[in-house]
């Protein structure tokens, strides 16, 4: 019987065993399907990560080799090509090519298998189904691991931060980027990836648009990009045409969690993750870190997740499950969802991560109960873009609610 | 040489009667447009094996559609179709008298296992119906089929027995002499005794070469939204809504693999290979289906997709020999899927009696179907991988796919990302590709030992990488 | 006396910033509500600077690389110009500098993936 079983070699993953190593485990196993560790950020190879944890700005692969070497001193075995295909609380069921099909016991898991890009299809693009339409993580993997330039004319979907990176990116390998389109009216993107991937190179911002056609029997032809109204439906008369032969899509993150499924775990709604409390448990042992639980903005936030979700796991490891009382934390107005859902009541410091609904400017985040307000934290901006953290620097002993109030 | 007989249109049809054919002592080849087979309308229909209740009786539509559900129902096995009983109804709103009609033309038909169930009974069975159905006409004979998994089968049995399926042979023109045809391709020329049109949307454009012009193939265009396999089980049976003088109207049904499939409309195209989806179609289309079922979650929409259906104006298949030797299986537009292997076993009966041929002695009736470790017990599934290690290694992570499977598909045949696509699913997952069609390029550039430029979405043009 | 339009890119707010320049400074900004808005204009206008990540071709795999420090905005594309040009013959590992002073800018180009 294994102590823990970590499932993703990613961000998350890597954290989390390294905490859970520190916090007294030593049998330990990390299960990630590529050949490598790392995940995603091995195929980021632009810089600003880091800033928090390293006080640095690393790349991906350089802020995964941190990790990674962190990993192998501690020996922590670590299966790679190794995929998870089942999933029971305290049993993971996995298959690869030397062991075959292989169960195997644990005393806690933690789920760190990040997050997968939204696909066309999910946005119902209507037009013909070319070659030259991909997901913005898929040809930065072409582009940054393998070396192919998927494209020579491109527009983009989406102003998330993979879609301007690749903005970015693709410029400087010679294509032509013709415009970035967001459905909302602000970017989901960082300020400084607009300023440095866009503006940079004069590419065009275009809010509140969409596409709405895909021309092109075999290869991308062209894209028509029309503007949105303000419930997102395009606005006729305003269809722009442009000449292209690759469309790439940045349209959203969606948490992994086919695996919690099969475990029995319920999951959020709104953030697509399981629910959990303030040691990131999921229930029987299992637990959740990163882009599996919730899209996070920045790897740094990540890591700090992981590593609390790691030590949380080696704590229950060790002392074994204790009946707890919880307390429940609501969303109020502008409030999408928080991260945990529920603190065992009587904890302090507990870090609250959630998202807003919407730009909120000269707003405050109020966290009360009972209709008595506990915190009050003035914002000068909040984005739908960007992760909130509030600290709790109080007992929680009663249900709180979590809500943006406007001045 | 001379073939026996050559069939054009690699689809459904054009594969089941090479098949039906090349257990003759027939020579036969099928010359298909595109690189692979079941590239059309083929591809992209709604996957079902209908009972038959819905063709008009006495027509060959009425007749090759029950013939060739159960033909399929006994060719799955042995050809390793994917196909299950699924069961079918027909839902009524307060248009009882209308079900009973279509019972009764069921009955005509020839259609076994049918009842008219009621309100309760259709809920027991189905709890997502719409609850303001009052009853509904059961099909028990009804299948979900996976298209592809059909039309590889029939190619590659057809291949077993001799048929040679020649790719990217576009037909420019056909000549009657003597007692042969010399068929002209785009790069090749063939000469046959007899030759049948399976040309599906071009059929019309097939006969007029060589026979008098009888009739045109108008194109009517279904288009589909698929849901992720988290909704499985939102209906188990296929539902369809009573039909229309536009078809068979909108149904929702579980695909073989565990999808929610809901479509189609039925829109005229004027271009024959206008296979677009529009917004207004699909919206539609949604809005329709949640008469059946008002609980769909639109939310896990994984693609959306149309298919080009080949409709003629007598509403019926034509299949007929309007010149000697010269066969058309043209208009099969549903239940064409179901027909196939009716059409194949029809046509190919007449056809070798006008070659004068017999039966093989030994034909090869069975095909083994590309392995499928996810859906093993784990002996099984160990045995594979350990004989081929290549089969433990994941590729396509949202329908476990293994490298073993995506290698075999390229073997036989799948060599685009589609090819391999319709074979063994890789990419067919809620990430649509996201992660896996790089590896998949690789495996393909790999295993045809050409450069990752080469390899192609699916037609000449369509390069992932320019 | 010339005004510069930028927009601040240090935090989610995108102040929308003037910079007022003569003699090639900056004399005054406007538009910031903080003091980091004015030494991002500072900075921006008189003498902006880039870093570059791409990948050159390594043994096997795709290495990737940046510059250190920061170089020009202005030297981009002359960075990615040699970085086109460049091809790894042996292995190397993260910290290994790639380019010595790439494109005259006095910065390196550095692996920043082993390889």
């Amino acid at each position: 019987m294994k102590e823990v079983v970590i499932i993703g070699g990613g961000a998350a993953g890597l954290a989390a065993a390294i905490a859970c190593y520190d916090a007294g485990l030593k049998d330990i196993l990390v299960i990630e399907r590529s050949q490598f560790l790392g995940g995603i950020l091995n195929q980021c190879i632009h810089n600003g990560f880091g800033l928090h944890t390293f006080k640095e700005e690393l790349t991906g692969p350089e802020y995964a080799s941190r990790f990674i070497k962190e990993v192998e001193r501690r020996e922590i075995k670590a299966l790679t090509s190794s995929m998870v295909i089942d999933l029971e609380p305290h049993r993971v069921t996995y298959v690869n090519s030397t062991e075959g099909v292989n169960t195997i016991e644990t005393k806690a898991i933690i789920l760190a298998m990040g997050c997968r890009e939204r696909p066309r299809g999910a946005l119902n693009i209507p037009g013909f189904r070319p070659a030259g339409i991909f997901s913005a993580g898929t040809a930065q993997r072409l582009m940054n691991i393998e070396g192919y330039l998927v494209g020579k004319r491109v527009v983009i979907l989406g102003s998330g931060d993979i879609g301007l990176i690749m903005a970015r990116r693709m410029t400087l390998e010679g294509a032509k980027v013709l415009a970035v389109a967001e459905l909302m009216p602000y970017s989901g993107g960082l300020k400084r990836n607009i300023v440095q991937c866009l503006d940079d190179f004069n590419i065009p911002l275009l809010l509140s648009h969409t596409v709405v056609n895909i021309e092109g029997k075999e290869r991308v032809e062209a894209v028509t990009i029309a503007k949105v109204d303000s419930s997102r439906k395009p606005i006729k008369g305003t269809e722009k045409r442009f000449e292209c032969d690759t469309l790439l899509l940045s349209v959203g993150l969606l948490p992994e969690n086919e695996l919690s499924k099969k475990a029995g775990l319920t999951l959020s709604p709104v953030t697509g993750g399981p629910i959990v409390d303030n040691s990131f448990s999921a229930g029987d042992g299992i637990f959740a870190c990163g882009n599996v639980l919730h899209v996070h903005d920045l790897v740094d936030y990540v890591s700090e997740e992981a590593a609390l979700a790691g030590s949380q796991a080696a704590k229950y490891v060790k002392e074994g499950f204790k009946e707890k009382e919880y307390i429940k934390v609501s969303t109020g107005f502008g409030v999408r969802y928080t991260v945990p859902q529920y603190i065992q009541k009587g904890c302090e410091d507990v870090m609250l991560r959630f998202r807003v609904t919407d730009i909120f400017k000269g707003s405050s985040i109020v966290i009360s109960s009972k209709g008595n307000v506990l915190k009050k934290i003035k914002r000068q901006v909040m984005s739908p873009g960007e992760m909130e953290s509030v600290k709790l620097n109080f007992k929680a002993d009663e249900d709180i609610l979590v809500e943006v109030v406007n001045e | 040489m001379i073939y026996d007989s050559i069939v054009i249109g690699g689809g459904v049809v054009g594969a089941s009667i090479a098949r039906y054919l090349s257990l003759y002592d027939i020579s036969v080849a099928l010359l298909e447009k595109n690189s692979d087979l079941c590239t059309g309308t083929s591809k992209a229909n709604s996957g079902i094996a209908h009972a038959g209740y819905d063709p008009i009786p006495g027509t060959l539509k009425a007749k090759l559609n029950v013939r060739g559900n159960q033909l399929l129902r006994e060719l799955a096995p042995q050809l390793g179709i994917d196909l299950k009983n699924n069961m079918a109804m027909v839902l009524s709103f307060n248009r009882d008298d209308e079900l009973k009609m279509l019972y009764e033309r069921g009955l005509k038909n020839g259609v076994s296992g049918m009842r008219i169930i009621s309100h309760d009974e259709v809920l027991a069975l189905e709890p997502n119906i719409n609850s303001e159905v009052t009853a509904a006409l059961l099909l028990t004979t009804s299948c979900i089929v996976c298209p592809f998994s059909l039309t590889y089968a029939m190619g590659e049995n057809a291949e077993a027995n001799g048929a040679k399926l020649l790719m990217e042979q576009e037909v420019i023109d056909i000549k009657k002499c003597d007692n042969y045809f010399i068929i002209k391709t785009k790069c090749d020329e063939f000469k046959a005794l007899t030759v049948i049109n399976a040309a599906g949307v071009f059929a019309d454009k097939i006969n007029d070469m060589v026979a008098p012009h009888t009739f045109d193939i108008k194109v009517k265009s279904g288009e589909y939204v698929l849901l992720d396999r988290s909704e499985g089980g939102l209906v188990n049976s296929t539902i369809f809504q009573l039909p229309t003088k536009e078809g068979k109207g909108v149904l929702v049904t579980p695909t073989y693999h565990n999808n929610i499939l809901v479509g189609p409309d039925s829109v005229l195209r004027d271009d024959r290979n206008d296979n677009a989806t529009y917004a207004d179609g699909l919206e539609k289309v949604m809005e329709s289906a949640k008469k059946s079922v008002s609980n769909i979650n639109y939310r896990s929409i994984i693609t959306s997709f149309a298919g080009l259906r080949a409709s003629t104006a007598s509403g019926d298949f034509i299949i007929n020999e309007p010149v000697d030797g010269f066969f058309n299986a043209a208009g099969i537009d549903s239940p064409g899927l179901t027909s196939a292997p009716a059409i194949g076993e029809y046509i190919s009966d007449i056809v070798s009696k006008h070659l004068g041929r017999k039966k093989k002695a030994n034909p090869i009736l069975n095909r083994e179907a590309i392995a499928r470790p996810s859906v093993l017990n784990r002996d099984e599934r160990n045995a594979l991988i350990q004989k081929d290690p290549r089969y433990g290694n994941i590729i396509c992570r949202c329908e476990e796919i293994s490298e073993g499977e995506i290698v075999e598909a390229i073997k036989r045949g799948g060599t685009t990302l589609d090819g391999v696509k319709r074979r063994v699913r890789a990419g067919m997952g809620r990430c649509q590709g996201g992660f896996c069609s790089v590896k998949v390029l690789e495996l393909i550039a790999r295993e045809c030992g050409c450069r990752m430029e080469d390899v192609r979405k699916n037609e000449k043009g369509s390069e992932v990488i320019l | 006396m010339s005004n510069v339009e930028l927009t601040c890119i240090n935090c989610p707010l995108g102040c929308q910033l003037t910079a007022t320049v003569e003699n090639g400074a900056v004399i005054k900004v406007s538009g910031n509500n903080c003091i980091r808005g004015e030494r991002y204009a500072k900075n921006e206008v008189v003498a902006p600077k880039r870093t570059v990540t791409s990948t050159v071709k390594g043994v096997g795999c795709r290495v990737c690389v940046k510059t250190v420090p920061e170089i020009p905005k202005e030297k981009i594309f002359a960075c990615m110009e040699e970085i086109h040009k460049t091809e790894i013959t042996s292995h190397v590992h993260i910290g290994d500098v790639i380019i010595k002073n790439i494109a005259g800018t006095g910065s390196d180009l550095v692996a920043t993936s082993e390889g």
